[in-house]
């Protein structure tokens, strides 16, 4: 979901370690019944931006914003698999027009009810250029967003011809290509209803939000936290177990870990690098760690001439074999990564284990043969372009040691000094050879990690790749005429990849986080966050 | 003395411009689109991001965008976050936490350091001297965070007196085992200079004029002595209050303080050129009125110096 800050966010915390205990319920004791008016504190930062739904891609606004509001749909914390909110039914018959009909009975937290206006003057509003939403751009899909959001200059609209309200419960949503699994993106944020009194003053309600989920807004004292209360009215499968939740605002994990250790702070998203090692015996059954839609890469520059012909594919297969990642994850990463065997995150719908093929299991005899055949890294030498501040030099130097000795390719690191340096190198295409990349899940489908980063010109294809194979594939995925054909159509266009070899798989990100005493039933969803209404405090 | 006021005061409005300008110029050379950033790993639209330069004021250019700043400066307009909050909101949420670290570890670091050094002076060469020298070489090898996560562990973790973090950041009670880790460090070298003044002046020929006109000992040491030997104390004190104010980013970070240095280093890591020329600023304004504050404070401490 929320892609810039919280991919910033994961792959920032990462240098982490994980075991095998997963946060499945019952906390430690668990000998009181759970109290469901008391409220539990969770790690959090200050949002970056207004708390509009359109306007949080990063982890601060995006959580407190995921519980405020609640849109058609959401994806089942256990399974990851889509289920209906909002929605009582979303129909298409080809994969362009979708019928929306709306369970009655839901209503906002100033008790106005959500009607499809609601939805429809939402999209409208946050889509269109002007109103400067960072999220804009996931409206994409829908017939008129040019008009409203056009390539350059004003808009011409305030509204997508798409979108049209039926009657208080029916919308229909008009596509300007097929897009089998829309329903599926219709779980993030972005798409949350709005309350009219939201286009009065859409600035002031950015500082006191009213929305329709199971949290309603209490304060904001910037910087320090937000606190929001259980919403009684709320009619969502998902009827919090808890009063509410306080967001604390943290600067550092140390000093988050430190509280959740002596009971100040009862969640946090992930322990310190520095604890990753003793989190387990620190808080013993209140450690978790469970699984993320997330995937690290090793991108190349196929837009470079030293990359582009087709036999360096070769070149990058062989040094993908000459990683050792179960060593890697196991020693310098601590455990908390899991060697990856494809390009889609383990847990996620479409996963397909071993897409990649033998290209991702370490053989150096193999290696050294392909690199050979391929005609070599260019120079000899590769550098391997990352942030400085993201915890992830160990592994670099690690991977780079690990082609070096099974291969006799020299291979450096070459560290930016922060994230949006780093981004700024490799989107402005002024890097040499290798990048680290990865990808965080926007909605768990296996399309969202392949058509989004692989496609030709994709927005975050930053390697250059263009296979007409891959493009053909996904558009097929995109026009079939259910969810189950688009997803099978991906793992096709999948099975592409290991013939160009764009990107390195890496390995899978994990949630290495624990609860304090206070609370129990705590675990921990594949998009890092934790089943928020299941929360249970003890009394 | 009105005239040298008035002189350094009109110092400080080159001074002033100068270090905003170089801020803002610095904060503007670092790498990567703050903008841009706002969109993390995935691509920005391009036309969004354009409509959001344009909001913003990136745009124009760099000249521009500073004497547009500077101009709304003097309306007492400090432009806003890239979240869209008033700078100034950011600035007085953020400054009295602060303060009341700062003078809280600079109370501690004046009472505690001037007093051990007294004693350790007047008691030159004897045990408790050397324990004071072993003391403070302790607490200035010693790293901060070091010394932070070995209180937090101590105080929290074990006795149970505080909780790890500060739970409120205006509760000047929870302050303190932030400010006692703030000041330790300057302690050290209050009390070191102090001890080596002191124990200089004893056998200066004043202090032996006051003895021999037969003054109490407290007078000799109290008026004579101690304020001689002040002076590169106050020396000191003057930079350190400006380095509390500013530097406290690793001490707040470990206690979570809301306070200066987080909410810099948070501007900063945005590139929030407006948020961090606007604290720049401020803490450029703290430097030098210290320093003036120094200045005056020699002419009280020793009647030989006089300011035209």
């Amino acid at each position: 979901m929320p892609v810039a800050a919280r991919a910033r966010w994961v792959l920032a915390a990462a240098t982490s370690v994980v075991l095998v205990a997963t946060g499945c319920s019952s906390g430690g004791g668990g000998s009181s019944s759970p109290d469901a008016s008391k409220t539990f504190s969770y790690q959090s930062s200050e949002p970056q931006n207004p708390l509009q739904p359109a306007n949080a891609n990063e982890v601060g606004g995006g959580r407190i914003i995921q519980n405020l509001f609640k849109g058609l749909v959401d994806y089942d914390p256990s399974t990851a698999k889509i289920r209906m909110q909002v929605a009582d039914k979303i129909d298409t018959s080809d994969s362009q027009t979708f019928n929306v009909t709306l369970k009655d009975g839901w209503k906002f937290h100033d008790g106005t009810p959500v009607h499809a206006k609601n939805f429809v003057d939402s999209w409208n509003w946050s889509a269109t250029t002007s109103n400067n939403q960072i999220n804009s751009s996931w409206f994409s899909d829908i017939e008129g967003y040019k008009d409203v959001h056009p390539a350059s200059g004003q808009p011409t609209a305030t509204k997508m011809s798409g979108l049209t309200v039926v009657d208080d419960l029916h919308f229909t949503v008009k596509l300007a290509n097929r897009v089998s699994y829309f329903e599926y993106k219709l779980g993030y944020i972005a798409f949350s209803p709005l309350p009219d009194a939201f286009f009065n003053d859409p600035a002031g309600y950015g500082q006191k939000p009213v929305g329709n989920g199971p949290y309603q807004f209490v304060s904001w004292t910037h910087n320090t936290q937000v606190v929001t209360k259980a919403f009684a009215d709320y009619q969502g499968v998902d009827k919090p177990k808890n009063g509410g939740i306080v967001f604390k605002m943290y600067t550092t994990s140390e000093a988050a870990y430190a509280d959740l250790q002596s009971s100040n702070l009862d969640v946090m998203d992930q322990v310190p690098p520095s604890a990753l090692a003793t989190y387990k015996s620190d808080l013993g059954d209140r450690a978790i760690d469970a699984p993320q839609g997330a995937i690290q890469n090793i991108g190349f520059t196929l837009y470079q001439a030293d990359w582009a012909s087709p036999d360096k594919a070769k070149v990058r297969q062989g040094l993908s074999m000459a990683i050792d990642r179960d060593t890697i994850t196991k020693t310098v990463l601590q455990g908390s990564r899991k060697p990856a065997t494809a390009w889609v995150a383990e847990g996620v719908e479409g996963y397909k284990s071993g897409a990649c093929g033998d290209f991702c299991t370490f053989d150096p005899a193999k290696a050294k043969q392909l690199i050979t055949e391929g005609g070599g890294v260019p120079g000899n030498k590769l550098t391997i372009t990352y942030n400085a501040d993201g915890g992830h030099k160990e592994w670099v130097d690690a991977v780079c040691n690990s082609i070096r000795q099974n291969t006799g390719v020299d291979c450096l690191g070459d560290p930016k000094p922060d994230f949006k340096t780093a981004r700024a190198a490799i989107t402005g295409h002024q890097v040499n050879g290798a990048f680290r990349t990865g990808w965080v899940q926007d909605y768990p489908l296996n399309a969202n990690f392949l058509s989004d980063v692989y496609r030709t010109g994709a927005a975050s294809n930053d390697f250059g790749y263009s296979s007409p194979q891959f493009d053909q594939a996904a558009t097929k995925a995109d026009e079939a005429s259910s969810v189950a054909d688009t997803v099978a159509g991906y793992q096709q266009a999948e099975a592409v990849l290991p013939s160009g070899m764009p990107a390195i798989p890496l390995w899978y990100y994990r949630t290495n986080s624990g609860y304090s005493s206070k609370v129990q039933n705590v675990a921990f969803d594949s998009f890092g966050n934790p089943a928020w209404t299941q929360v249970e405090v003890k009394g | 003395m009105g005239r040298f006021v008035a002189r350094r005061l009109l110092q400080m409005i080159p001074v002033f411009l100068g270090t905003t300008a170089l801020i803002f110029y610095m904060v503007h050379a670092l790498p990567g689109d703050p903008v841009a950033a706002m969109w993390g790993d995935k691509a920005p639209d391009p036309v969004q991001l354009a409509a959001l330069r344009h909001q913003m004021g990136f745009d124009k250019p760099l000249v521009q965008q500073y004497l547009d700043y500077m101009g709304n400066l003097l309306t007492g307009d400090f432009g806003t976050t890239l979240a869209g909050r008033p700078v100034l909101d950011v600035i007085t949420e953020a400054l009295p936490v602060t303060v009341r670290l700062a003078l809280l570890a600079f109370t501690i670091e004046i009472v505690l350091g001037v007093s051990i050094g007294l004693f350790a002076g007047l008691r030159r060469g004897k045990a408790f001297d050397k324990g004071t020298l072993v003391m403070t070489l302790l607490l200035i090898s010693i790293p901060v965070p070091v010394l932070g996560f070995i209180f937090q562990t101590i105080f929290a973790d074990n006795l149970k007196w505080v909780t790890p973090t500060v739970q409120d950041s205006n509760d000047i009670t929870q302050l303190m085992l932030p400010a006692i880790v703030l000041g330790s460090l300057s302690l050290a070298y209050v009390a070191r200079l102090t001890r080596t003044s002191i124990a200089e002046n004893i056998k200066a020929d004043y202090v032996r004029t006051a003895v021999a006109k037969g003054l109490p000992r407290r007078k000799v040491i109290g008026t004579h002595l101690l304020r001689n030997s002040m002076i590169p104390v106050v020396t000191f004190l003057g930079t350190d209050l400006g380095a509390l104010m500013g530097g406290a980013i690793v001490t707040e970070g470990i206690f979570n303080v809301k306070g200066v240095g987080n909410a810099l280093f948070h501007a900063i890591n945005l590139k929030e050129g407006s948020t961090v020329s606007g604290f720049v600023a401020f803490l450029v304004l703290v430097y030098l009125a210290a320093g003036l504050i120094v200045d005056l404070l020699y002419a009280v401490l020793d009647p030989r110096i006089r300011y035209a």
